[in-house]
């Protein structure tokens, strides 16, 4: 029976740049995924665009492969599949292209577009409100502030490219599970509405998109991982009829527990995980250890997929910015806060939102996780603490009540309470906020577009 | 009194504004008993301080899983929460130290011991 190892490399913009280079050679794989393109990751590929035309896609990639090319001189039959295009696709593909040509190697490159909505928002709205998923707002209302609009596309048009002949395939926004599941649905040939097939494979694109997350990252057991500097990256050895087996290149492997943590991932409703390929019902995998590091996942069941493609909008929304100082020695806690009421004071400004953290005393869990508990219910924090970070943030739509609020941290280190330190990176940059509109449209307004560079 | 993090693992993340936390028993038993007694209530309660809008829990029995899906808990997400923790990343490490009375079959729903 023929077996298709898919493994990723790569789970999101800024991981491991040794991890896609470490897999390919020691997985012996048939494909390497490369995933680039978090929320919001488009809305600053859109700038970078809007700024040179030849830009806006994820550098990264292109010194992946780079350093890809001998292992590509060593396994001809090896392709890639990646969003790192980004917003610009095309530009990606032709800088990608005289990577290989520099080494000597005749790759076909296919380069699916067509998630890119802005071109053509004017003419959806407002027969196509975009309304926004968690607050029911239509998109008029922000209209010229959005800077990017994207469809998560599916597998298809990347099974298509791979039906072209393509070697290497390079997309913009798709959903992150499709970059798996369109090597399946071009190898086996799956029917369109092979609805078990589709959701088996999205479950292990699912499980592999975020790379090491799978194989011991952010396993509760964490102790029990021995080697952390070298922690594996996920591949899956998928069967024709959907069945899979899971495991890593290096590291713990894939057991139960880190599996069934990824599995549950980011989702809503485990039995309805929507993807542009099908709705896929994770509640129906049965799932069992093959050995120490392999797990198998099996007897997944699919749904029809539904009439729209989620779309990810970002739009324009003011300015942020955020600055720490330590705070150390007797009354940290105290004073980290009387330090950061003062330094929101001195601007002379009010701020549309701010808030002071006291990291140390439970800021990542505040009301939840108290500062100083000194028993009894809930967690917290026992005994004094020896120091904490104060970090004080404000977002506001004017810039220069921003850029007045960067200059206060300095100050404070001769005009505050004693122990205040740590100032040692400047003045915290002021940066331009993109905000999240998740929504969806109709799949038929929305053209995916597949194309061989030649 | 023990800690959830006795009888189950987990993990959290974002979706826009909202946050997800999987609590994973180790064993069938624990499972059986967070199904009964981690309710969506409970957890709302426990989360209050956060001022989530809803909590719904869904239930993968297959892999010993409760989901929680947590909305509008992460003040803005990660594009423009002021909070260290945009993406809600450490929520699942909170909810698992919540403290629960010791469940008679308590033996039954530790992690088993593995090589």
């Amino acid at each position: 029976m023929k077996t298709l190892r898919i493994g990723n490399g790569c789970g999101f913009w800024g991981d491991n740049i040794d991890a896609p280079i470490r897999l390919a050679q020691r997985g012996k794989l048939d494909y390497l995924t490369l995933e680039y393109l978090a929320e919001l990751t488009m809305s600053i590929l859109a700038l970078q665009k809007q700024r040179d035309p030849d830009k806006g896609y994820a550098g990264d990639f292109l010194d992946v492969l780079a350093r890809l090319t001998p292992i590509l001189h060593q396994q001809p039959k090896l392709k890639i599949i990646t969003n790192a295009g980004g917003m610009n696709p095309l530009a990606c593909a032709h800088r990608a292209r005289s990577i290989l040509a520099k080494a000597g190697l005749a790759r076909k490159i296919g380069v699916v577009t067509g998630d890119d909505l802005m071109p053509c928002l004017d003419a959806l709205l407002p027969a196509h409100p975009f309304t926004n998923l968690d607050t029911g707002e239509v998109l008029q209302t922000i209209r010229p502030r959005v800077v990017s609009a994207n469809a998560y596309l599916g597998a298809r048009p990347i099974a298509d490219a791979l039906a072209q002949g393509a070697d290497i395939v390079i997309t913009g926004r798709v959903a992150d599970a499709s970059l798996t599941v369109g090597p399946a649905m071009h190898e086996f040939g799956w029917a369109p509405d092979a609805w078990d097939r589709l959701s088996a494979a999205s479950v292990a694109g699912h499980l592999i998109e975020c790379g090491a997350q799978v194989c011991g990252g952010l396993w509760c057991s964490w102790r029990d991982v021995s080697d952390w500097a070298d922690i594996g990256y996920p591949f899956v050895d998928l069967h024709d009829d959907g069945a899979f087996t899971i495991s890593s290149d290096a590291g713990p492997g894939v057991i139960r527990e880190t599996m069934i943590e990824q599995l549950l991932y980011e989702v809503g409703d485990p039995a309805r995980y929507l993807t542009p390929d099908v709705v896929a019902d994770f509640t129906s995998v049965a799932v069992q250890p093959v050995d120490g590091r392999t797990m198998r996942v099996s007897h997944a069941k699919g749904t029809p997929a539904t009439d729209t493609y989620k779309v990810s909008i970002a739009y324009r929304d003011g300015y942020m910015a955020s600055g720490t100082l330590v705070i150390a020695g007797p009354g940290a806690v105290e004073k980290a806060k009387i330090s950061g009421e003062a330094l929101l004071q001195r601007t002379g400004c009010t701020f549309d939102r701010s808030n002071i953290e006291c990291l140390g005393a439970g800021a990542c869990a505040p009301g939840i996780v108290s500062p100083l508990r000194t028993g009894g219910e809930g967690p917290g924090v026992r005994g004094e603490l020896a120091e904490v970070v104060l970090r004080v943030s404000v977002h506001d739509h004017r810039k220069e009540a921003v850029e007045r609020f960067a200059k206060e941290f300095a100050p404070l280190v001769t005009s505050g309470p004693p122990g205040v330190t740590g100032y040692t990176t400047g003045r915290p940059p002021v940066r331009e906020v993109f905000a999240y509109w998740p929504a969806v449209v109709e799949k038929s307004v929305v053209q995916a577009k597949v194309e061989i560079l030649k | 009194m023990i800690r959830l993090s006795d009888i189950a693992h987990g993990r959290s993340g974002d979706k826009g504004n909202h946050a997800n936390i999987a609590v994973i028993a180790y064993t069938q038993a624990g499972y059986d008993w967070l199904r009964d007694h981690l309710t969506a209530e409970l957890v709302s309660i426990y989360f209050a301080p956060m001022k989530p809008s809803r909590v719904q829990r869904f239930e993968a029995p297959n892999v010993w899983g409760l989901n929680f899906l947590l909305n509008d808990i992460l003040a803005g997400g990660a594009s423009r929460s002021l909070r260290i923790d945009t993406q809600g990343k450490t929520l699942a490490l909170t909810l698992l130290q919540m403290e629960i009375g010791v469940p008679a079959s308590i033996e039954a729903m530790k992690r088993p011991f593995t090589t």
